[in-house]
């Protein structure tokens, strides 16, 4: 086959050939120093691709075509061993390369969905890499075995050098490569056994780490093209707000200042040789908004309607066991409590930018992104072109966390482009546009009921959820009748939902009913690493330690005799509770949590302390996960242990909240992320138990929240029933 | 236009505005662009180098407060091919996920180690107070400490 993707492994060059533009991208790794340009000008002619997953230089390079994006989560280096277990090549000759969308549209999608979101980037694709890595295999060493005139049975091969075993005669994969793509694929692709696995399992480095650390990592936000202008843009800061009129006369004569445009019917951007320049001129345009729907939103006033949701008598029923009204009728005691989670914003640590170049012939991008099929297809339609003459690169992302699964800043840079043919515009967000302009992770409140009996048993439980769908918000066409099943996500039934059936409830009760009163505020919502996992672990695993506690029983005891049926989540629970030392009297406080999400098996174990005036210590925690099979195990660590920096994060501190309309927060001042002063040792058991693929890079989130508040309830006797933690005394006074 | 010294090299900048951050100075005039940006009101670290040694937070440092006799270092130029100390412990560590955090990180922890060559965790915590989203702490911590066992 022709090499029909101009990914050449060289010069990592794009030509944009309207403007000539030229700038090294492509390359997401390289193996050794990192050095790209080094690696990359070392390898040969190009050979064509043995396949659309495989290309081999004559100099023996891999270079191994990754479809997912990386933001941090380590999916690159992952996905590479996948292929690279199966392709029997020498793991330090490996680097990787995007495909660009484009491509992938002119392909058939051979390299299938690009989406990178809900930790599925491995286990939604790992079939199929192996299968590309294994059929690849198969093709060099059927096209070694036709160079010897052999029969291919009698060929075998290691770290790509594959040997004929009568004569003992070798060939590397770098000779054959050539031969090997016009060999016929194969039709049946048998691939190993996880017992045979040499790669696969391997706490083997990131290829990507050696660029970080010296600053020539490129991000989308410091790309430079020749002849490259900047943007900064300022969108109505309230929900549902347009731009009335702006006037720019004040900003036009500013240093480096060529353009002020309306953006869309939301937006003002200034354009500028320097984006300082057209930042500070964006500063000086006059702006006018005219309000909207959701203008006059304020968090405050909304908690009325969550509150109202939680006893409304309307509700979607996500899970229902039994008989639960007789369970409470017959109840010795009855336990309630609400909770409540509030607005989260991403915060990727990178602002969201993205880079266009606009001509009538085309339109390229190049931007960070978790889903560049979507950004391809935002693309082609801000530029009013057909998808065919546009294209979309991608850079590592500067962090997602789900943000970057929406292409709106890839909608504005090519909007402003298309206003300056021919020349690259780059867009680049403040923090305050970031914090401004989010995707939210959903605000819920909870009303949890308990029935227990005499004996301290549990017969039935209830959990009412208000709030906000996610998918009602992003893509109303997924909910079912009306009903969003992820708002339910770790609480539903095995079989209710096959979209969801990685997200379902492990415990066994006698009696539970499970239901969403959806209230959904003006507020555009977003998948947030975690998701709705994050906020129904706290509503459960919190309002099962408070049963644990009115039944006088022991919370580690009392989950497990639910837990019965699942014995993974149990097995995970008693890992975390048992190393960290669960009942010691050591003068930390404990508090456990449990969670299946994403198809994995999480739990921790939190110790922390509580000071007579109120001040919280965590000192450690203890984080178990089983995610069937674990690909790179110090980067399930890496994961998990960035999951408690995330999620308590948010847990201490994260809330965003609305007054007229608008974000109240701004920036890290008041949306505060953790730092080293509050970070706890974390030490991660990795229990991979095989015969199925969890995801990693979400799971533990919903974990870290609950452990801690039940960790602090063990310390003080006093339940935190509303997040965030902060300005909240701890203790009575 | 004014003169800076910029990882050993004297370099002339027009600046028309002296109250423009040192970050787009290094990052819009220089091109050097492993300095990041990701607050701009010095809460975030990502933008740190190096005026004299010491760690500072360049998106709000004026560029006019600068004489021209400083000695600013940007992560680009903390080693020649990465062998700073802290530079090979976090790669022996593995330590940066998306990594747009790290160049401050990375500058803010040589800055410790200028002050502190063996600080304890709570030094530690006062003097690296950087963000990272992704959430390397931990392993940020272990790295410190490994950093500074090592030479350059
Ligand atoms: S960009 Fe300077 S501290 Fe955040
Ligand atoms: S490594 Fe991504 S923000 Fe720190």
């Amino acid at each position: 086959m022709a090499d029909t993707i101009n990914l050449s492994r060289r010069g990592f060059i794009i030509g944009t050939g309207a403007t000539g533009l030229t700038i090294g991208i492509l390359a997401a790794c390289s193996p050794g120093t990192g050095d790209s340009e080094g690696d990359a000008a070392a390898t040969g002619e190009p050979n064509p691709e043995v396949n659309a997953w495989v290309h081999i230089g004559d100099d023996d390079v891999v270079t191994i075509r990754i479809a997912r994006s990386e933001m941090g989560q380590g999916t690159l280096t992952g996905l590479a061993q996948l292929v690279a277990e199966e392709l029997e090549c020498d793991w330090d000759k490996v680097v990787t390369e995007y495909p660009t969308p484009g491509e992938n549209l002119k392909r058939d999608r051979v390299w299938r969905d690009f989406s990178t979101g809900g930790s599925r980037g491995i286990r939604n694709s790992q079939d199929y890499v192996r299968e590309g890595g294994a059929a690849a295999r198969m093709m060099l060493v059927q096209a070694a075995a036709n160079r010897w005139d052999v029969p291919v049975g009698e060929c075998s091969v290691e770290k790509g050098v594959i040997t004929h075993g009568p004569s003992g005669n070798e060939l590397r994969y770098g000779e054959v490569a050539e031969d090997a793509a016009s060999v016929e694929p194969p039709a049946n692709v048998p691939l190993k056994d996880p017992s045979e696995w040499k790669i696969i399992g391997q706490p083997v480095k990131r290829l990507d780490t050696a660029d970080k650390v010296t600053g020539k990592q490129l991000y989308g936000a410091d790309i430079q093209l020749d002849g490259m202008v900047n943007a900064a843009i300022k969108a109505a800061p309230m929900r549902g707000g347009t731009v009335r009129s702006f006037d720019a006369s004040s900003a036009e004569g500013m240093p480096g200042v060529q353009k002020a445009m309306q953006v869309g019917d939301t937006a003002v951007a200034v354009v500028a040789d320097k984006w300082w320049n057209a930042q500070k001129a964006l500063d000086a345009v006059q702006i006018e908004w005219a309000p909207g729907e959701g203008s006059d939103f304020s968090s405050a006033a909304f908690e009325a309607d969550l509150d109202e949701g939680l006893t409304a008598e309307e509700a979607y029923v996500g899970n229902q066991v039994g008989d639960v009204d007789a369970a409470f009728e017959n109840a010795a005691q009855v336990i309630e409590a609400s909770y409540n989670a509030p607005h989260q914003n991403h915060a990727c640590m990178e602002p969201m930018n993205a880079t266009a170049v606009w001509t009538e012939e085309k339109c390229e991008v190049w931007c960070p992104t978790q889903n560049g099929e979507a950004a391809l297809a935002a693309t082609a339609e801000a530029a009013g072109l057909p998808i065919e003459q546009c294209d979309v690169y991608k850079l590592l992302l500067g962090g997602g966390f789900g943000r970057r699964g929406m292409s709106d800043y890839v909608t504005q840079a090519v909007t402003i482009a298309k206003e300056m043919p021919g020349t690259p515009v780059k867009l680049l967000w403040t923090r305050e546009e970031d914090m401004e302009q989010g995707f939210y992770h959903p605000t819920t409140k909870a009303r949890c009921q308990g029935a227990l009996d005499a004996d301290g048993k549990l017969t039935g439980i209830k959990i009412r959820l208000s709030g906000q769908s996610i998918l009602a918000g992003l893509m109303p066409q997924a909910l079912t009748d009306g009903m969003d099943p992820y708002a339910f996500q770790g609480l539903l039934p095995s079989g209710f939902d096959e979209r969801a059936e990685d997200q379902t409830l492990k415990y066994t009760y006698p009696a539970a009913l499970f239901d969403h009163a959806m209230r959904n505020p003006p507020v555009r919502p977003g998948f947030w690493r975690g998701v709705n996992a994050n906020q129904n672990a706290i509503y459960l695993e919190c309002f099962m330690d408070e049963l644990a506690h009115a039944a006088g029983r022991d919370p580690l005891e009392f989950r497990l005799e639910y837990m019965t049926d699942s014995p993974k989540l149990a097995a995970v629970l008693e890992a975390a509770a048992e190393k960290s030392g669960w009942g010691n009297d050591d003068g930390k406080a404990r508090g456990l949590c449990a969670f299946y999400s994403f198809g994995s098996y999480t739990a921790a174990c939190a110790e922390v302390t509580v000071s007579d005036e109120g001040e919280l210590k965590i000192h450690r925690i203890v984080a178990a996960t089983d995610p069937g099979y674990g690909v790179n195990p110090q980067q399930i660590d890496a994961q998990v242990a960035g999951s408690f920096v995330y999620g308590l994060s948010a847990a201490l501190y994260g809330e965003i909240t609305f007054e007229n309309g608008e974000t109240v927060q701004k920036n890290f001042d008041s949306y505060p992320s953790m730092r080293l002063a509050a970070m706890p040792e974390v030490e991660t058991i990795v229990m991979p138990s095989g015969g199925f693929w969890g995801g990693v890079g979400e799971p533990t989130i919903a974990v870290a929240a609950p452990a801690v508040l039940n960790a602090i309830y063990a310390a003080t006797g006093k339940r935190i029933r509303k997040l965030p933690i902060k300005d909240q005394p701890l203790r009575d006074a | 236009m004014a003169e800076l010294k910029v990882n050993g090299k004297t370099v002339t900048v027009e600046v028309e505005d002296e109250t423009k951050p040192l970050l787009w100075v290094i990052r819009e005039e220089l091109g050097l662009t492993g300095t990041k940006y990701g607050c701009g009101i010095a809460q975030c670290g990502t933008c740190t180098v190096h005026i004299d040694g010491q760690p500072v937070r360049s998106c709000t440092y004026p560029v006019g407060a600068l004489s021209g006799a400083e000695e600013i270092t940007t992560i680009e130029g903390l080693s020649e091919d990465g062998s700073h100390p802290v530079q090979q412990a976090w790669v022996e560590m593995d330590i940066p996920q998306c990594g747009y955090c790290q160049p401050g990180m990375i500058m803010a922890v040589a800055g410790l180690l200028n002050n502190t060559p063996d600080p304890t965790d709570e030094d530690i915590d006062q003097q690296v107070t950087n963000i990272c989203r992704c959430g390397t702490l931990a392993r940020v911590r272990k790295g410190i400490h490994l950093a500074k066992t090592k030479k350059a």
